[in-house]
């Protein structure tokens, strides 16, 4: 049994090495998780107090079935059963999908991107702030390191207000408030209210390894919190990593949704 | 022999593991699992934009009438790095596309490999077989 389980372990990170080899350089993108194992042993030691970089978490960071939540509370329910999802165990046709961000390109909003085409994202710190600059929409986030406390009654934002700290000298916490409620929280459809408070934990390994956590914590919607992200491997991408352009356009979406997506209904 | 046996076992684990960005905006609802057609015909437009790539080419079907199709892989991003790129088709190439298509009877499909007028193939799925049709 341990032998097979090796010979596979062996097999996967061979035909992931090999797939690597075959990606431009420039971009790694959507490298099989497999590979991203790679560095866990071997890399140094973390720097301190610093996650700088672009990171990349290959195909989990894309997650396009969606997540499995707890139970909704009845207002959960509700808001859920007007989402009509592409993907997980509610999918509709394409041409009944509502969902804001792939019909008509709103904002994936936050925690989204983080739980849904997680591409690679760079980590620039400042004095005052982590800016995470997402691949994904070419979107940016302002953490503030300052020390302010979190808004006690933040204008809901497509990106919410975010605080963060050093809880050790390779863990970053994050906390978010204020997410607008339009945004879903992933692509089976599973909704927020405007209450929601989420957890992002990144803990650096080493030099080239990253942990992200997430944790919902929405009473409103959910009937207790819950860690759709787990311990997410991030790699961190060579220096040079020059990431692609992945916009919603409208325009695109439109000749998407015009030659393909409207003409595959049921009716 | 092993080296051939090595690119099958590899083939295989690239098709799970590929299959989750190709059903990243939308799941397999709207298409018919159950169809596998090959049609050839004459490459009309290919559009490389968000969130899916879609080629659409001329093709007569078994009762001599010609439509035009339209199937999608997926964004350019995960393209590109299965070997695809915005010049990889021109207006009028002939090409065999190998396809599912949707449940309603239209000319509207999902790409699955695509054989280019130089003979080269190109699978939706990257380096390897035609992915195939993934259980929501």
């Amino acid at each position: 049994m341990r032998h097979s389980s090796l010979v596979a372990t062996v097999v996967t990170l061979a035909c992931a090495l090999s797939t690597s080899a075959r990606a431009q350089d420039w971009n790694s993108a959507g490298l099989p998780q497999s590979a991203l194992d790679a560095p866990r042993t071997n890399a140094p030691a973390a720097p301190k107090r610093d996650i700088s970089g672009t990171w990349d978490a290959g195909g989990a960071g894309i997650a396009g079935p969606g997540h499995e939540s707890p139970p909704w509370t009845e207002w959960g329910r509700q808001k859920a059963a007007t989402y009509k999802p592409g993907n997980g165990p509610r999918a509709v046709y394409e041409a009944d999908i509502n969902d804001p961000l792939s019909t008509v390109c709103d904002p994936a909003g936050f925690p989204r991107l983080v739980l849904y085409e997680t591409r690679p994202f760079e980590v620039v710190q400042t004095p005052n702030q982590v800016l995470i600059l997402y691949m994904f929409e070419k979107r940016w986030r302002v953490i503030w390191t300052d020390g302010r406390p979190l808004p006690k009654d933040s204008d809901p934002r497509w990106y919410g207000y975010s605080v963060g700290r050093w809880e050790d000298d390779d863990t970053f916490v994050v906390n978010t408030i204020g997410s607008d409620e339009r945004t879903w929280l992933d692509n089976a459809g599973n909704p927020h209210s405007a209450d929601l408070k989420v957890e992002e934990r990144y803990h650096r390994v080493n030099r080239d390894l990253m942990e992200l956590t997430v944790t919902i914590d929405d009473p409103k919607t959910y009937t207790r919190t819950w860690t759709p992200r787990n311990r997410m491997p991030l790699t961190l991408a060579p220096a040079g990593f020059d990431m692609m352009e992945m916009i919603c356009s409208p325009t695109e979406v439109i000749d998407f949704r015009k030659n393909i997506s409207d003409r595959t209904n049921n009716r | 022999m092993k080296a051939k046996r090595f690119g099958v076992i590899c083939a295989a684990l690239g098709l799970v593991l590929l299959s989750a960005p190709v059903l990243a905006h939308h799941g397999t609802a709207s298409f018919d699992t159950t169809k596998d057609l090959t049609l050839k015909g004459t490459v009309t437009e290919w559009i490389w934009a968000n969130p899916h790539c879609f080629l659409k080419f001329d093709a007569m079907d078994e009762t001599g009438t010609v439509r035009n199709w339209a199937v999608e892989v997926s964004n350019p991003t995960d393209m590109t790095k299965r070997g695809w790129a915005r010049s990889s088709f021109k207006v009028g190439d002939m090409v065999t596309v190998n396809l599912q298509p949707v449940k309603n009877g239209a000319p509207i499909g999902r790409l699955r490999t695509v054989t280019l007028p130089d003979a080269s193939t190109l699978s939706a799925g990257g380096p390897g077989p035609a992915p195939a049709a993934a259980p929501q």
